[in-house]
């Protein structure tokens, strides 16, 4: 009895953020899996009686006589999704891999400086930064007026309102998860195997592709993965910047819980990504092992 | 700069790297810019003004956002760092403490589930408990998800920290609640202090949980400009996000400096 007394004192300081999170984050997470078992209530809200309705929803649909037919629209949304993330991942690490290089060659008192002018944006409302892509992206924005008064177009072209501006935003937002893990693996790396690499005369992009990369190897799984988790999710740039026609998951989940009032779909469809979402933690979890350990936070 | 004659020099990388900070920098400074524009345009510069921001100011419904942001913002600052110092406190330098990996990972979760799961599955267990407390329930949800920001920079201050100061004041007789008060929280300070600063522009700056979570009569700063924004660009919606936008980049730069000095 003692025992348990005493693992409950040396626990009690743990006992208050732990219990917060598994109280308000967990258990509703376990709620709403239970909530996508259940049949749409009349003014939203579920029905207490079983069903599996919302997972057969992502691929069929009921049709003028009652059966179920093979319904593509929701898999071609997460599809979407799913090649809109992918995109933002690559996108990132073509822009930041170089990024992350130069500034791990940098004298200390200089990278300091651009890793704080790295992290400054992130911790700016994210709302704020996407609405500054619409002042630049827009017909009467920067770039269609610049481009028009320079003679190269007539008409302003469609920037707005695209897959690729929502990638874009995606790329911005999340650039710098991409730069910051690639950089801390590449922060240490010894100089001495690019000199070994070019003594024994590769050149020098030879020496980037057998040396640099492979060290950065867990840098650039943990940055795809850390950039992939939250684009797939993402609500802000679809909304803004895709104009809602470019649906993607996570505003449809969004709008299963608001005017469509569907939550049981909405519960399945947020079951979707956290099932994606493991499965790259799980990834993850299974490279970092092999690469023994992996970006130490 | 890299010199060429560097063993590691890479030709572009250079140019790459200037691309990326104009990328990341150019939005942010042609939102300012155009927030201080006397015309309507966001386009074309027609002179220096400050309308935008009187204007933003003297709006009722811009004044009561903003006053409930900063209510939900200081409470869950409050909440979250105190639960976050006790819990990098016990993970740091209790001993007696099992599954350190467990609990470290759980105080990370917030961070791991996609935002918008976390908005839904919050708004099922608020009405399946039917809490509704007004703004109590934005603290809540708020108080969540800065926990890991707020723990994160002090758990690394803690462990970064000489153990050997606490045992000494230990060596000479002073008692736990003595040493926690008088050693160990005067020097954990700053990084408790750029925890809460973090965790504040985090819950000032959230969207989409407030968005799901918040009641009629609940409406926080973003998502007013949300609003705004989803009917049009005007000048306002420019001159109330330069605020916001430079109360983040103050607060983030000073949390910098707080943990930098030794």
């Amino acid at each position: 009895m003692t025992s348990l007394r005493e693992t409950l004192r040396s626990h009690l300081a743990l006992i208050p953020a732990t219990a917060t999170i598994t109280i308000f984050m967990v258990l509703p997470i376990l709620i709403i899996l239970v909530y996508s078992f259940l049949a749409p209530g009349d003014y939203g809200g579920g029905k207490p009686e079983f069903s599996t309705n919302a997972y057969q929803r992502l691929l069929f649909q009921r049709d003028l006589f009652d059966q179920m037919v093979f319904d593509p629209a929701y898999l071609k949304i997460a599809f979407r999704s799913v090649w809109i993330a992918v995109v933002s991942v690559v996108g990132c690490l073509l822009l930041g891999f170089p990024v992350a290089y130069y500034i791990a060659c940098q004298p200390e008192e200089r990278r300091n400086i651009f890793l704080l002018l790295i992290t400054i944006p992130f911790w700016t409302n994210l709302l704020v930064r996407t609405y500054c892509w619409i002042l630049v992206l827009r017909d009467t924005g920067l770039v269609n007026v610049g481009l028009m008064r320079m003679g190269l177009i007539d008409e302003p072209l469609t920037l707005l309102y695209t897959e690729g501006a929502v990638a874009l935003g995606l790329i911005y937002t999340y650039v710098p998860f991409m730069v910051l893990p690639i950089y801390a693996s590449l922060e240490r790396m010894d100089r001495r195997l690019i000199e070994a690499a070019r003594d024994l005369y590769s050149n020098r992009w030879v020496a980037l592709r057998y040396v640099v990369i492979p060290l950065a190897m867990p840098g650039i799984i943990a940055g795809a993965i850390l950039v992939f988790i939250p684009a797939l999710g993402a609500f802000i740039a679809p909304d803004l910047l895709g104009g809602g026609k470019n649906l993607m998951l996570g505003s449809l989940v969004q709008l299963q819980f608001s005017s469509a009032r569907n939550w049981p779909f909405g519960s399945a469809l947020a079951m979707v990504i956290m099932a994606m979402v493991l499965m790259c933690l799980f990834f993850y979890a299974r490279s970092a092992k092999k690469n023994g350990g992996g970006i130490k936070h | 700069m890299t010199q060429k004659n560097d063993i590691r020099w890479l030709p572009g990388f250079n140019w790459v790297t200037l691309f990326f900070f104009l990328f990341l920098y150019l939005p942010l400074i042609i939102l300012v810019v155009f927030s201080f524009n006397a015309s309507r345009s966001a386009t074309v510069w027609s002179g220096f003004s400050l309308e935008w921001y009187v204007k933003a100011f003297a709006n009722d419904d811009i004044q009561r956002a903003t006053k409930n942001s900063l209510i939900i913002a200081v409470f869950a600052t409050v909440f979250a760092t105190t639960m976050a110092t006790m819990a990098a406190l016990a993970l740091s330098r209790n001993r007696a403490v099992k599954n350190k990996s467990l609990f470290g990972g759980v105080l990370i979760l917030p961070l791991m589930v996609p935002e918008i799961v976390t908005a839904v599955a919050t708004l099922t267990f608020f009405s399946a408990i039917g809490l509704s407390l007004g703004l109590g329930n934005i603290i809540i949800a708020h108080s969540v998800f800065c926990i890991p920001f707020a723990y994160l920079p002090i758990r690394a201050r803690l462990d970064g920290m000489d153990e050997s100061l606490e045992a000494a004041a230990r060596d000479l007789y002073s008692n736990k609640w003595d040493t926690l008060r008088l050693i160990t929280l005067p020097l954990l300070m700053p990084g408790i202090l750029s925890g809460a600063m973090l965790a504040f522009i985090i819950s000032l700056d959230d969207f989409i949980i407030t968005l799901m979570v918040a009641e009629a009569g609940s409406t926080t700063l973003p998502i007013y400009i949300y609003s705004l924004v989803r009917v049009g660009i005007t000048p306002e919606v420019n001159a109330i996000s330069t605020v916001l936008l430079g109360v983040s980049v103050l607060i983030v730069t000073a949390a910098y400096l707080v943990e930098k000095k030794k």
